[in-house]
């Protein structure tokens, strides 16, 4: 029965990691969605910050340009830093 | 108030708001005011334990013996059985600003319940006052709900607020100016719950309440 607007929910789970995206909900306005985002999804200490956006100012890619967009990057091996050969020693890589 | 009368106050309003459930105008909303019923279920029990057999506390005692002011027994809508979503939010003013009041002064005395609670009905108070602007000062109709509901409800406020009157006002009424709604001007202030004295209200809702366990004592699943 809600018509009210959609907004979608992003919670940064803690100190240094982003904010992910986690799902939506159906709010009158922003201060009552963050509430709502609140209750609904950090109820089990999931995050430390909740970001919502309407969902109608996300412009989204096009699964009719999925070709155009991301298959170019399949046969571009040389984007991959996968040439170089790691000097000894050489730890967290 | 004793610990028996906060216990009560909480008990009973949990009671009360989960009637809500699987009701509210929207999925959202019916996480948030269960949400707030289940807060209010915990520090009940927390008082309840201190105080002796929560279970014998909670569902053994019958209506004179509770000690829940008159407000939190109340229907939440006109009658019983008929919810109303801008009483619900005028009530939880009513009842958040209260309780918030007295746990953050119990807190500061060394009360670790009260300590755990005031931040817990910080967010409930939020919650009201957040809705209270946007049915006030909403449309015709809700605005109209939300002034009879202040009108009904607001002779209760006096014993709910007995003895930190001042700082709900100072708390309650410029959210109620700001939601464009009026104090009401009567001055009847009907009271009695501290001493057990209660509406007809009170054994209803206790009926559902204990029945389970008034017919099989010590149940559990």
């Amino acid at each position: 029965m809600t018509t009210e607007p959609l907004w979608e929910v992003f919670v940064r789970p803690r100190r240094g990691l982003s904010h992910t995206h986690v799902g939506s909900l159906h709010a009158p306005d922003a201060r009552m969605a963050l509430r709502h985002a609140r209750d609904l999804y950090t109820r089990r200490q999931e995050g430390i910050s909740i970001w919502v956006v309407p969902a109608g100012a996300i412009t989204a890619s096009s699964p009719d340009e999925k070709d155009a967009f991301f298959d170019p990057a399949a046969d571009k091996i040389y984007r991959h830093p996968t040439f170089y050969e790691l000097p000894e020693g050489v730890q967290h890589l | 108030m004793t610990p028996l009368e906060l216990a009560d106050d909480a008990l009973v309003a949990a009671q009360r708001l989960s009637e809500w459930v699987s009701r509210a105008p929207t999925l959202e909303e019916d996480v948030a005011l269960a949400n707030i019923a289940l807060d209010q279920l915990g520090v009940a029990r927390l008082y309840l334990q201190s105080l002796g057999d929560e279970d014998a506390l909670a569902y053994g005692r019958s209506d004179a013996e509770f000690r829940n002011c008159q407000l939190v027994e109340l229907p939440l809508g006109p009658s019983r059985g008929d919810l109303d979503f801008g009483w619900t939010i005028v009530w939880l003013l009513f009842l958040s600003a209260a309780q918030k009041i007295r746990y953050t002064q119990l807190a500061a005395a060394g009360d670790e319940i009260a300590a755990k609670a005031v931040k817990e009905s910080s967010y409930h108070l939020d919650h009201a006052l957040e809705w209270t602007v946007r049915l006030g000062d909403g449309t015709e109709e809700s605005h109209l709900r939300a002034q009879a509901a202040l009108d009904e409800l607001w002779p209760y406020s006096h014993e709910l607020t007995e003895g930190i009157r001042e700082e709900w006002l100072s708390v309650v009424e410029p959210v109620l100016a700001k939601a464009t709604l009026a104090v009401p001007s009567t001055t009847w202030a009907p009271s009695g719950g501290r001493n057990g004295q209660h509406t007809e209200h009170l054994s209803y809702l206790l009926a559902e309440m204990q029945s389970l366990h008034r017919a099989h004592p010590g149940v559990m699943w």
